[in-house]
């Protein structure tokens, strides 16, 4: 493992980010948006609901775990992406930058695109709902990391499935996250799912989480058996998504598709 | 040429996709100090040639070794040593020609990287649009970035796809002068795939000639052209070629 080889693809992305302005404004805008639509809704809802008014955080922190997760899986795709796109990925392939630093690297601008996209979110929500995200403490933070890891396994996956078909995995970079959304229990609990439903759902990190934070918001409980399971789920789908992508690189090259990754 | 054991040693090189071999039992030796050339029609093996000679496709058979190590199980130190150029792989486009360099001389390790690209800049006369962003420039000077980003490590092996594609002849012909004189002063082997046949007559030392896979003709431009009773090499390339394909659907019937 390389930290300078690291730290050149890292600073390949930053130079990207620095050169365009609008991929720095899309980072900010959607978690702020997001934030902002959802906390009028909120507002609302504490008036009307019972359970809102319980814990007025509830949906806002819901919806911003919600981006977490899908800003930390859609950076990683987008990354590996940029090299697709600008016809790169030849030039990195014939370095000797290993699959896992090229991995390593793309998790840490991963780091750094989501935190430039949530930060000043949580920071709005203060002044504008009078939301204190950081209020419930180390727990949340437990919780946004579970989420961030989880995103890196799907991120991974997705850059599996574009090294082995190219472009044409593109689309599924954006729709893989939405397609297992309904089984994460974001905005409900996990029981409202049909029983055969449920099983799933628990096989996924984010059911854990969500369920877990509803715990924490409207009882004021913590309860870390949510926190280690989803933990130990993480790091299971982390082995299998880089055993994927080492399927995938060793498919690629067989089948001599890593110079030609267009449609 | 000079005693010492070649650069790039491939034996019984084979690629089968689909049941077709793409390229059919190559053996050839790379020597140092030396510009070899791979010359083919389109579709004759030279593209997965080169692939396989970088790693980036896993052969169905034969070995490569480079600098006296196995390449599948060294791959990693061997890249580290090597390096390409072709223009069928861009530089990020949005990142300064500075910038790009700064990228890969990390990803090469080098370790006096801005020494290194101030020293590249003036050879290759990049510093009046260093700052600028790659998709800013013309052809001519994309393929300068691009072999900047080739010699960044001071490769000892130096893989040349199309070096001089789309280039006017002065540009080319700069560029041709170029490798030449940074091969005089550093004593890399070149592997040079071309279609231009005056190119690889003025810089090759050593022609492989390819078709349907397999190497057909091999020798010096010169002993070439004499073998066939040519006037140039692309005279002797052609009568080749067609002769190949000839053959090869005589056998056919």
């Amino acid at each position: 493992m390389s930290p300078t080889r690291i730290s050149g693809l890292i600073l390949r992305y930053v130079y990207l980010l620095r050169s365009s302005w609008p991929r720095m404004l899309e980072i900010i805008f959607w978690p702020t948006m997001q934030l902002v639509t959802w906390g009028f809704i909120s507002k609302h809802l504490i008036a009307e609901t019972p359970l809102y008014q319980k814990a007025p955080a509830l949906l806002v922190t819901a919806v911003l775990l919600w981006d977490v997760l899908f800003r930390s899986h859609i950076n990683f795709a987008l990354s590996f992406l940029e090299e697709i796109w600008s016809r790169n990925l030849g030039n990195l392939f014939i370095s000797p930058l290993k699959p896992y630093e090229l991995i390593s690297a793309i998790t840490l601008i991963s780091i750094i695109r989501t935190m430039v996209g949530v930060i000043p979110a949580c920071l709005i929500a203060l002044p504008l709902f009078k939301l204190d995200i950081f209020g419930p403490g180390m727990p949340l933070v437990f919780f946004f990391v579970a989420l961030v890891i989880f995103g890196w396994c799907t991120g991974i996956f997705i850059v599996s499935l574009l090294v082995r078909y190219g472009i044409a995995a593109e689309s599924l970079a954006w729709l893989s996250i939405f397609l297992i959304a309904p089984l994460m229990a974001i905005y409900y609990p996990v029981e409202i799912l049909p029983n055969a439903l449920q099983n799933l759902a628990y096989c996924l990190p984010p059911a854990h989480i969500f369920e877990g934070l509803r715990a924490l918001l409207l009882e004021n409980q913590f309860l870390p058996q949510n926190l280690a399971k989803a933990f130990a789920l993480d790091l299971l789908y982390y082995a299998l998504a880089f055993g994927a992508f080492l399927v995938a690189y060793k498919s690629a090259r067989k089948q001599g598709l890593l110079l030609n990754t267009s449609e | 040429m000079n005693g010492d054991p070649p650069v790039v040693e491939v034996r019984g090189l084979t690629k089968v996709f689909n049941g077709l071999k793409a390229v059919d039992h190559l053996d050839f030796d790379i020597q140092p100090h030396c510009t070899t050339a791979l010359l083919g029609s389109n579709g004759a093996g030279k593209t997965t040639t080169i692939s396989m000679l970088l790693g980036l496709l896993l052969p169905t058979s034969g070995t490569v070794t480079i600098f006296g190590e196995e390449l599948e199980s060294n791959r990693y130190n061997i890249l580290q040593r090597m390096n390409m150029s072709s223009p069928y792989i861009d530089l990020p486009q949005r990142l300064t020609v500075r910038q790009n360099l700064t990228v890969y001389s990390r990803l090469y390790e080098v370790s006096n990287s801005k020494d290194r690209i101030e020293r590249l800049a003036e050879d290759l006369e990049l510093n009046e649009f260093i700052d600028r962003q790659v998709r800013k420039l013309s052809a001519g000077q994309k393929t300068r970035v691009s072999l900047a980003k080739a010699l960044i490590n001071e490769p000892e092996l130096l893989l040349l796809d199309e070096p001089t594609a789309s280039l006017d002849p002065d540009t080319a012909s700069w560029i041709r002068e170029y490798l030449f004189k940074y091969q005089q002063r550093r004593n890399t082997a070149i592997l040079l795939a071309s279609h231009n046949m005056l190119e690889v007559h003025r810089m090759c030392q050593q022609v492989f000639i390819m078709t349907h896979g397999k190497i057909v003709e091999k020798g010096s431009p010169d002993e070439i052209i004499v073998r066939h009773g040519k006037e140039d090499l692309e005279q002797a390339f052609l009568k080749i070629v067609r002769n190949q394909r000839e053959e090869k659907e005589k056998g056919q019937v």
